[in-house]
């Protein structure tokens, strides 16, 4: 047979565009994921009418944290429920007996999470600089230095989105099992309250997982520099956030190459 | 026959799950081009033999060939030339028809055309509608247009007709006809004894992990040797020359048999013999 299968890039663009579609198609859910950072930009910002430092309210240093949490609710959250229900409702299954090889399966999903946390995030700049002062950076550098970490950080929440949907048994418990992993995380990665406010013990569990990382990088773009110093280490430390960065993505990978099931457990 | 260019070929196919033998010593050949019907009761071991041909299980032991190839082992290439419909299922509820089936013709080296296959699974007015707004039947032929789209050789049909109303079964049949008529061999899986009767050049029966017998629906078990009830309205009689007996009838009556019922076993009555529920 000298048939030629179509390649797996031009399948998994296939596959994003069938994503998107069915994540935009559910109207509820695409208003609740793009306003939900706003509302929480709005309330906090209105609690909490003070300025951390000169120049410095904290409604930028809360955005900064809305946007690193953007897109771990965007990849890390999207999937493991998203590919949980995918496995309870036998779309895995029908696809494992296509000839659609799986790497496009997963192309499609990093398609879904590039496209929704871009917009989420771009939605949130935009009304956040129009309706709550929030002020964004001018220097293309600091974009440059935003465009490596929401990369570095969507690539790690793909992956261990990937990885811990296997956790779930069934649909009906995926949000159970996935929604308090980053709920907690918020509190203790710097989201919900200054990081540097927090118990040394918080701060610790918190610098083990990517969100307290991404949330500093993100401060590092969107604060003065001088607030580097208000820091815990007194730096924006860009390396180290780097590396930790990389090591959930390439933990997630192996994660979720050696976990991944097309079929839902217990399954015969 | 040669027993390579069967497009499957089991010889003592095994699986266990822990204690439980879910399929021993199993043989089957399914023919280049003919409807197969697998019959047997839930838990016999079907789908285990099914999933196991469709490259989804592993086996434990024996030797399956399905188009060349073992399952375990073979590729997109091999996935390319058949085609699977699996028991249903809820998947893809905001896409519609069109959408659905053209994207998964993407998939394949040479597919059917979207139109067509849409046609053939008669679902053309549902073409702008989304999955989920569609009846159970017209799911289920969604179902089976997903699995052809890819014009497979070998098409694996698992209860395709569970649910349907009679109109929508016999217009089914008419859809695997069809299929089987341009070349598709298949292979179905059926707890409805008349599809198996309607579509099926052979039927094989499992139980207890073993395919029990293989015939031709008119064959299986003896059917045709058993005698056939000639009943009427005052009296009936088994017999192995029913027509003897009608034409006996008649001089009696002096023409029409009142109530004339001429009943041989259906393949129901034999099925439920072999599995051993014939007594209930």
């Amino acid at each position: 047979m000298n048939d030629t299968l179509p390649s797996a890039l031009s399948i998994g663009l296939a596959r994003t565009g069938i994503e998107l579609k069915e994540f935009f198609r559910l109207r509820e859910t695409v208003v609740f994921t793009f306003s939900f950072p706003l509302i929480l930009l709005f309330v906090f910002g209105s609690v909490f009418d003070t300025d951390l430092a000169p120049g410095v309210s904290f409604t930028q240093y809360f955005a900064a944290g809305m946007i690193a949490s953007g897109i771990v609710l965007s990849s890390f959250q999207t999937l493991a429920i998203g590919i949980a229900v995918e496995r309870d409702d036998g779309t895995l299954k029908r696809l494992r007996g296509t000839p659609m090889p799986p790497v496009a399966y997963f192309l499609g999903k990093i398609g879904l999470v590039l496209a929704t946390s871009l917009v989420q995030t771009a939605v949130l700049l935009a009304v956040g600089a129009a309706l709550f002062g929030l002020e964004l950076p001018t220097d293309p550098l600091l974009w440059l230095r935003f465009a490596w970490i929401f990369v570095l950080g969507a690539g790690a929440g793909t992956v261990m989105g990937i990885a811990y949907s296997s956790l779930a048994r069934s649909s009906k418990s995926a949000a159970a099992v996935v929604s308090p992993v980053v709920i907690v995380l918020q509190f203790v990665s710097g989201v919900f309250f200054v990081f540097t406010d927090l118990p040394g013990w918080m701060q610790a569990v918190g610098s083990v997982f990517p969100l307290r990382w991404l949330a500093q990088g993100m401060r590092s773009v969107f604060l003065p520099a001088d607030f580097a110093g208000a820091e815990v280490s007194g730096s924006w430390q860009l390396g180290p956030t780097a590396l930790i960065l990389t090591a959930w993505l390439v933990i997630g990978s192996v994660l979720a190459l050696r976990t991944f099931r097309w079929q839902r457990p217990g399954s015969r | 026959m040669d027993t390579d260019s069967l497009p499957i070929r089991v010889r003592g196919l095994a699986k266990r799950y822990g204690d439980l033998t879910a399929v021993r010593d199993l043989d089957l050949d399914v023919r280049a081009g003919e409807i197969f019907a697998l019959l047997g009761p839930n838990g016999a071991g079907k789908t285990t033999t099914t999933e196991i041909l469709e490259g989804f299980r592993e086996r434990d032991g024996g030797e399956v060939s399905v188009l060349g190839q073992d399952p375990q082992r073979a590729g997109r290439a091999w996935r390319s030339r058949i085609g699977i419909v699996l028991q249903s299922s809820n998947d893809y509820a905001e896409l519609s028809v069109g959408e659905l089936v053209g994207h998964f013709a993407r998939y394949y080296p040479r597919p059917r055309d979207v139109d067509e296959v849409i046609g053939a699974v008669g679902l053309e007015p549902k073409r702008n509608t989304r999955v989920r707004a569609l009846s159970g039947g017209q799911r289920r032929r969604l179902d089976v247009g997903l699995g052809i789209v890819g014009s497979p050789e070998l098409l694996f049909l698992d209860e395709p007709t569970m649910g349907f109303d009679p109109q929508a079964r016999r217009s089914f049949w008419e859809l695997i006809r069809q299929l089987r008529d341009e070349g598709t061999t298949i292979l179905l899986t059926t707890h409805y004894l008349d599809e198996a009767e309607q579509l099926a050049g052979r039927v094989g029966v499992i139980v207890g992990g073993r395919l029990v017998e293989v015939n031709t629906p008119a064959q299986l078990g003896g059917r045709q040797q058993q005698r056939a009830r000639v009943v009427w309205r005052d009296g009936e009689e088994l017999t192995a020359a029913p027509t003897n007996t009608v034409a006996h009838l008649s001089q009696q009556y002096g023409g029409e048999v009142p109530d004339l019922q001429v009943l041989r076993p259906t393949l129901e009555d034999i099925y439920l013999g072999m599995i051993g529920a014939g007594d209930e």
